[in-house]
């Protein structure tokens, strides 16, 4: 379909969203909270690495390493939704797939949110 | 999806004609230009004018002149000042957007390849249609609101409110920068572009300017404005020293400032 629209019309568009500054601010408030989180997982994991699995088990078990893995898996998972719904919006035009690929990554995030959490409430609370 | 291979029927020859130098030049550079005409169904190609340098002013735009003149009338460019204050001659030189009257034909090395600005509709050869990139300019209303009484004389300004504008009223919307933003290339239906940004800057940062608020409504929004990643070409690529990356950034902190 022909567009004849004037460059006006097309320029103005829908007109503004008034929002995106949200979405902007907390990707980088998450981005902030995953410096400590992610040095701290490092850190750990290189610790722990020789240790036996019942060992392992029962550092997780322990009540800082599960606050502190519950927000490294919370916030991981938050910046990085955040962060591949930019890249959507950049490069995918097609509008059906750019709102499935949003979707379908929200949930996925979402599901392994879960997941990782209910892991480790298993291993610390699991027996 | 995003478009990264041209279509086939912009695929550029890239043997074109060749125009060599008058015999008995000694000093011979290639000036490889974009050539494109709506008047046939051809596909784009690249043109090879051999130009006497001895016999050349000392920018590209002097060569483009002398071809122009000398060997093929039929090579279009926009020029007006020849001194970079205008902005016509935008285009994208040995790789980067600048402006063809300011950049020197000895900071080239090799043959001066010349191509119109990125991603931009081609009207014929080196001329970009750049009515939707003013268009978007026209949405930030580029011009002083004020709703007080206009006063008897100037409207007053410390030295330190003027020296806000340092660094903003120099641009001169040649859109080398909105050109050389690959979000502008991807999104540039929605997305402002550095230099419009840069300008809807220019009128918040003013002292005199009342409608701050609103034009920070009008800006706020995920494709306007937050395509900017601050990837820093546009600021690269400013021939007039610019950096409109820094302009976006600080309208991104005055979003933060006033939730």
């Amino acid at each position: 379909m022909a567009d004849l629209r004037s460059p006006v019309a097309r320029a103005r568009g829908l007109g503004s969203a008034k929002d995106g500054t949200h979405h902007w601010w907390l990707q980088r408030v998450t981005a902030v909270a995953l410096v400590p989180l992610v040095v701290w997982f490092a850190v750990s994991m290189l610790r722990v690495a020789p240790d036996s699995q019942a060992a392992v088990r029962a550092w997780i078990a322990s009540p800082v390493t599960m606050v502190m893995l519950i927000l490294a898996i919370v916030t991981g998972f938050w910046h990085a939704v955040l962060g591949i719904q930019v890249v959507i919006e950049d490069y995918v035009h097609a509008k059906g797939w750019r709102i499935g690929l949003d979707m379908a990554v929200k949930f996925a995030a979402a599901g392994l949110t879960v997941a990782g959490v209910v892991a480790i409430f298993k291993i610390a609370f699991g027996g | 999806m995003v478009e990264f291979a041209l279509p086939a029927n912009s695929k550029v020859d890239r043997n074109g004609a060749t125009y060599p130098a008058p015999s008995g030049a000694k000093r011979v550079k290639s000036f490889k230009v974009y050539r494109w005409s709506p008047d046939d169904a051809k596909n784009p190609r690249v043109d090879t004018y051999e130009v006497d340098l001895d016999d050349c002013g000392p920018m590209i735009l002097d060569a483009l002149i002398k071809i122009k003149n000398e060997v093929d009338s039929t090579l279009t460019f926009r020029r007006s000042c020849r001194e970079g204050v205008c902005g016509s001659c935008a285009m994208n030189i040995d790789g980067t957007n600048t402006l063809a009257c300011t950049k020197y034909i000895d900071e080239v090395k090799g043959d001066v390849k010349i191509y119109p600005l990125p991603h931009m509709p081609v009207v014929k050869d080196l001329v970009p249609d750049l009515s939707g990139a003013y268009a978007q300019l026209a949405t930030v209303e580029p011009w002083l609101k004020n709703d007080s009484p206009a006063p008897e004389r100037e409207r007053l300004q410390s030295p330190e409110e003027r020296a806000k504008l340092d660094g903003l009223w120099e641009c001169i919307l040649c859109f080398s920068c909105t050109t050389s933003c690959p979000s502008y290339w991807w999104n540039g239906e929605r997305y402002l572009g550095p230099a419009v940004l840069l300008q809807a800057y220019r009128w918040i940062i003013d002292s005199r300017d009342e409608a701050t608020g609103e034009r920070l409504d009008q800006l706020e929004d995920p494709f306007r404005l937050y395509r900017c990643h601050t990837i820093m070409n546009c600021t690269r690529t400013c021939p007039k020293g610019l950096n409109p990356a820094k302009a976006i950034a600080e309208i991104k902190k005055m979003m933060v400032a006033r939730k």
